[in-house]
């Protein structure tokens, strides 16, 4: 397991190089989006309509902050990841319509997913489920944010500028490789030992 | 000062307690779990967490910024006095902890899919009464995230399946949660009574302090195999692999229908958020989970 600095935009370069277990710390802009973005962004794409903000090189991060105003100025209380699998439905569209190189969340993707990042050259980051605070600790500057009438703050697209935001492990690569699945597969062979043990 | 002001500062400050800092039972967990991980990945995961813990202490945030749905656990004793006050001192209460920004609002309405967005609906908060003898009220808040919760189960297995189609069904249900449920978790086990009965068995057995074995012997070395069990699964913190899957296991059981085995999990988060206050009938509070000045 290496060690990886990026930036955005992140190039497919940078993308294929990253295996499976590799940390990431990424440092530019990063976009938050939940089922509702998702749905609501593939819906404009297809009706030919050009996002707020454009994704190409960009990290989307499964994440429903929680954001308070102060003097004016969004300021990022805690932004831990969502589960990303609500978004399995949607993310292998998404990556080929906007050509993100990195979603970022928590408890893995399926694999249409795993499919489309192999394809188009991206990849999926697992950030620490929970840790809200250390998160938000990384993000300097809100930029942006698009959307909020319409979805409400946990669904908006937040647009973040981060910095050595991570650590991130590499959990699906773009070679069609599944951290989690892979895991899942290792447990369900050890079941019939547990069982064993537990004589049952 | 009355009884309800009384209640209802307490619960607020409960609260606040229980979405910023955990108690010391589970951090001492998760410290063990870090300092005992073997998995790399694992281990920096836990790292992660140990750190979030501290900050969010520190800048007075919420651990998570999923904050859960609020659920109380209320032991009141047949001689306390204003037991009519409660229930809106804790939905007062919780609608406070909201607006103050402790809390994330999570109460939707099933149908319409609308946020009340001060964390109070219908049955939400829900509150658990018991009645206990004495004169006190002792009630822990119980913020429950989302994520554990949509992997707990419920298996009405046979009676001739018994203990060893529990213990499958624990293991079958570590593995199916996978790495959704935010690992390590706690799970409190529960077999008997019925599909109800064992399910609210289940959540309270997480009650429990995880330092407090089950005081009945056998359910400790139940305890201690369903741990083990679970921790040779692989799946590891935030299931990006180690041996850390759980931090602890809590059973309870109910006697059951002769026909009836009802087993259910409980999963909780490793931000296993409860905070507990006892009041007296002199206005005096005893926190019994934080120390607080």
């Amino acid at each position: 397991m290496a060690v990886f600095k990026l930036r955005t935009p992140i190039s497919e370069g940078d993308v294929r190089k990253l295996k499976l277990n590799d940390i990431i710390f990424l440092t530019g802009t990063i976009v938050t989006a939940r089922d509702a973005a998702h749905k609501k962004a593939l819906e404009q794409f297809n009706r030919g309509k050009f996002l707020p903000v454009n994704l190409q090189g960009l990290a989307v991060f499964h994440c429903g902050p929680i954001v308070k105003k102060e003097d004016d100025k969004w300021v990022v209380v805690s932004a831990g990841p969502t589960t990303s699998r609500r978004m399995e439905k949607f993310e292998d569209e998404f990556i080929k319509a906007f050509k993100v190189r990195m979603i970022i969340g928590k408890g893995g993707m399926g694999k249409k997913t795993t499919d489309a990042m192999k394809k188009y050259g991206a990849v999926y980051a697992a950030v620490t489920g929970g840790a809200g605070v250390l998160a938000a600790k990384a993000i300097k500057n809100v930029k942006e944010v698009e959307w909020l009438r319409d979805l409400g703050m946990a669904e908006a697209l937040w647009i973040f500028e981060v910095e050595e935001f991570g650590p991130m492990i590499v959990a699906i690569d773009s070679h069609g490789n599944n951290l989690f699945e892979e895991l899942k597969k290792k447990a369900e062979e050890n079941r019939p030992k547990i069982y064993e043990k537990l004589s049952v | 000062m009355q009884t309800e002001k009384i209640i209802e500062d307490t619960v607020v400050k409960l609260l606040q307690l229980a979405a910023v800092q955990l108690p010391p039972d589970v951090k001492a967990a998760i410290k063990r779990a870090y300092r005992e991980e073997t998995n790399e990945t694992g281990k920096i995961q836990l790292e992660a967490i140990v750190k979030n813990i501290e900050l969010a202490e520190k800048a007075n945030t919420p651990i998570c910024q999923d904050t859960g749905v609020i659920i109380f656990y209320v032991k009141v004793g047949a001689q306390a006095k204003g037991l009519d006050k409660i229930e809106t001192a804790l939905i007062n209460a919780t609608r406070r902890a909201t607006k103050e920004g402790s809390l994330r609002p999570n109460a939707v309405d099933p149908f319409t899919q609308k946020n009340t967005g001060d964390n109070t609906g219908r049955f939400i908060p829900y509150i658990n009464w018991e009645i206990t003898k004495g004169d006190t009220v002792e009630i822990t808040a119980f913020p429950k995230g989302g994520g554990s919760e949509n992997v707990c189960t419920l298996g009405m297995l046979t009676p001739s399946e018994g203990v060893n189609g529990l213990k499958k069904f624990v293991v079958d249900s570590v593995i199916k949660a996978g790495a959704m449920p935010c690992p390590p978790t706690i799970l409190g086990v529960a077999v008997g009574g019925g599909a109800d009965i064992v399910m609210r068995l289940a959540k309270a057995a997480l009650l429990r302090p995880l330092d407090q074995p089950n005081p009945n012997p056998e359910l400790a070395q139940l305890e201690k195999e369903l741990y083990e069990a679970a921790n040779s699964t692989g799946i590891g913190p935030m299931g990006l692999g180690g041996k850390f899957t759980v931090l602890g296991v809590k059973v309870d059981y109910a006697h059951r229908h002769p026909a009836s085995y009802p087993v259910a999990v409980a999963f909780q988060c490793w931000a296993a958020r409860r905070a507990t206050a006892r009041i007296h009938p002199d206005g005096e509070v005893e926190y019994l989970t934080h120390k607080v000045r």
